[in-house]
């Protein structure tokens, strides 16, 4: 492995060459890879795998800690904190606490969903070597980019370069870390 | 990288996009609206008198931390006023938006791509202006944070079984998710615009805001899942926040408001409005950014579509009001709907007649629908039909309840309508600012919509 390398990179024009090229290098055994797309692309997550993560689990935790949080907190004021008789109402009055626990639990949902969002995906991240190939800035326009990273053990900068450039891919280059 | 020519066609009638775009133009075209295109005068124009009425809300700000909420025309018994009216038209307006970016997403419609973002935009910046008027009518407004149950050294805290606290958390949800939901889909935009500013402050303030996004597959896999939860969860979440508005009329005793319909009359209510509002910001900004290929007449029409739906449920509600106030029995509710019908507050009550149930009516012919100009037209007059609704429903009941001594008018005071113009001000303020700062449109959805963006069946494993 090449000190300084952290993958190659190869620029397609169009989805489906970069999802045919990420099969075969799927298929060539490479797996520490990843592509770059200006939009999402379903047929890259059957590609890579892609299609379990833990965001549904984070967000259910979420809601029902803010469910919990939301009763709990109701409960609390009302019977043990602050009980007050309002219209001879029982203290533990739980019909009127539905709507502050439903609107907690849709309110840690979605906290827990966008963290969980950044989270997984290693965001806030200002610094990524792929940002160093300068024709990478179309990636968020209209190119497409599949990267075979220096980590993946079957890495070779010679070899995977070569490989990349059998794969219609309009332009093939190093990136720098 | 230079800019590809844009080769656009016009569209056709059924088409969500019009022919001819690729990628690129497509990220060209919604970008040069913020990074390089010269700002039309509409813009100024617009922009301009957003901040003139703005003022007049802080001069009516300063005058009601100064002096009280008596500048305004509130006097017993008609105490709620011109600010929940306000309050409830503006939180009405919002729900468009979220109906649009997550109800039309769980349902699948794609042509919803071109018109949520800034109809999520108007949703968080209806929901500040609608945030406002009850934080403003409390009369000591520094005091807001009394609302929320903290630890305090007065060993007070709210009462829970008041449907005004739960308001308060229905709100603050709705701002706070709303907000999250349309950062959280502004993000791979957020990127496109750094990656294409030719200006380093640009760069910067984009980049930051885009947190490094690098449209890696992998995250997109989690940014989708992230998208659908987010949407599952404002769905309930948007159709509770009216639902929850009206139960602060509902769970009172005045007659013409407790009644067991209003959570379902005032949600379609609130779409309603929300949709009028979605093409009285879209028909001008298409027209003065040349972005008919990706607003089309189609959408104009979908939106159409729905505006008439929505106001045949709110007819349908107008008439079983009336219907169950007969059918109730009670001299009170029968008093208070003839009071609004035949009362001093009778022209309000057959204009918002017309504006809402009769005008509207004009929705099922489709060259009304196809015209752009009486579009325009109608969703105005629906916007103030719907802001009527909510001036009969809180003002005539609580103008003439059961105790004939006790009856009193409302007059609204120049404060007031200072006030309530002040807010539209901060609305096209903040929504001019947004036009000229962010993306208007979603960039990356929109190119899911290209044919290009489909994977061809040869290349499926």
């Amino acid at each position: 492995m090449k000190e300084g390398v952290y993958g190659v990179m190869a620029e397609f024009d169009n989805p489906g060459a970069l999802v045919s090229a990420t099969r075969a290098a799927r298929e060539q055994g490479y797996r520490k890879l990843d592509a770059y797309t200006p939009f999402p692309i379903e047929e890259l997550n059957d590609v890579m795998h892609l299609h379990k993560n833990k965001l549904p689990l984070i967000v259910l935790c979420g809601g029902l800690l803010g469910g919990l949080t939301g009763y709990l907190l109701q409960y609390f004021v009302t019977v043990i904190y602050f009980p007050i008789n309002i219209g001879g109402r029982p203290l533990h009055s739980w019909p009127s606490y539905i709507i502050i626990t439903f609107e907690l639990t849709i309110l840690f949902g979605a906290l827990s969903a966008v963290l969980g969002l950044l989270g997984l995906c290693g965001l806030p991240m200002p610094y990524h070597p792929v940002f160093n190939v300068p024709r990478f800035s179309a990636a968020s326009r209209d190119r497409f980019f599949l990267c075979i990273e220096a980590a993946d053990p079957l890495f070779d900068v010679e070899k995977t370069s070569s490989f990349l450039s059998t794969l219609e891919a309009k332009e093939v280059s190093e990136v720098a870390h | 990288m230079a800019d590809e020519q844009q080769v656009i066609e016009k569209p056709e009638a059924h088409e969500i996009i019009a022919r001819g775009y690729t990628f690129g133009t497509i990220t060209d075209q919604i970008s040069a609206v913020v990074l390089t295109k010269r700002t039309p005068l509409f813009w100024f124009a617009s922009f301009g008198v957003g901040f003139l009425l703005l003022q007049g809300l802080l001069v009516s700000a300063v005058l009601l931390f100064g002096k009280g909420v008596g500048i305004w025309g509130i006097r017993t018994p008609v105490m709620w006023g011109f600010a929940i009216t306000n309050f409830v038209w503006w939180i009405g307006i919002g729900h468009a938006g979220t109906l649009i970016s997550a109800i039309l997403l769980l349902l699948n419609q794609k042509w919803r791509n071109s018109i949520n973002r800034f109809a999520e935009a108007m949703t968080l910046f209806a929901v500040a202006c609608a945030g406002l008027f009850p934080i403003l009518h409390m009369g000591r407004p520094w005091l807001a944070y009394w609302l929320f149950p903290y630890p305090n050294s007065m060993m007070v805290e709210p009462n829970f079984r008041s449907p005004l606290v739960w308001d308060v958390f229905a709100v603050s949800t709705y701002a706070t998710v709303s907000a999250v939901f349309w950062f959280v889909g502004l993000i791979p935009d957020l990127g496109t615009l750094r990656d294409r500013t030719k200006n380093l402050f640009g760069k910067y303030v984009y980049g930051i805001l885009a947190m490094g996004w690098r449209g890696s597959a992998r995250h997109w896999s989690v940014y989708e899942t992230a998208s659908l939860l987010l949407s599952g969860l404002a769905t309930p979440l948007v159709l509770s926040v009216h639902t929850v508005v009206s139960f602060d009329f509902t769970i009172a005793i005045v007659p013409g408001w407790h009644s067991t319909f209003f959570p379902p009359y005032f949600v379609a209510g609130a779409i309603y409005s929300g949709f009028a509002m979605v093409l009285a910001l879209a028909i001008p900004l298409r027209s003065v950014y040349g972005l008919q290929g990706l607003i089309t007449d189609r959408h104009l029409e979908n939106s159409g579509k729905v505006m008439l739906a929505t106001g045949l449920i709110v007819a349908y509600s107008y008439i079983m009001e009336t219907f169950m106030a007969w059918y109730s029995g009670s001299v009170y509710e029968q008093q208070a709907f003839w009071n609004r019908m035949t009362g001093p507050y009778a022209f309000q009550y057959w204009f918002l007649v017309t504006c809402n149930i009769v005008a509207p009516q004009l929705l099922w012919f489709k060259k009304f629908r196809k015209s752009p100009v009486l579009l325009f037209i109608s969703s105005i007059v629906v916007l103030s039909g719907m802001w009527l609704e909510r001036f009969m429903i809180i003002v005539s009941s609580l103008a003439q309840d059961y105790v004939p001594s006790s009856w009193s008018l409302f007059r609204a005071t120049r404060w007031d309508w200072a006030t309530y113009w002040g807010t539209i001000g901060l609305f096209l303020f903040l929504f001019f600012l947004f036009v000229r700062l962010l993306p208007m449109i979603s960039i990356f959805e929109v190119r899911t919509l290209l044919p290009q963006a489909k994977v061809g069946e040869e290349v499926k494993g």
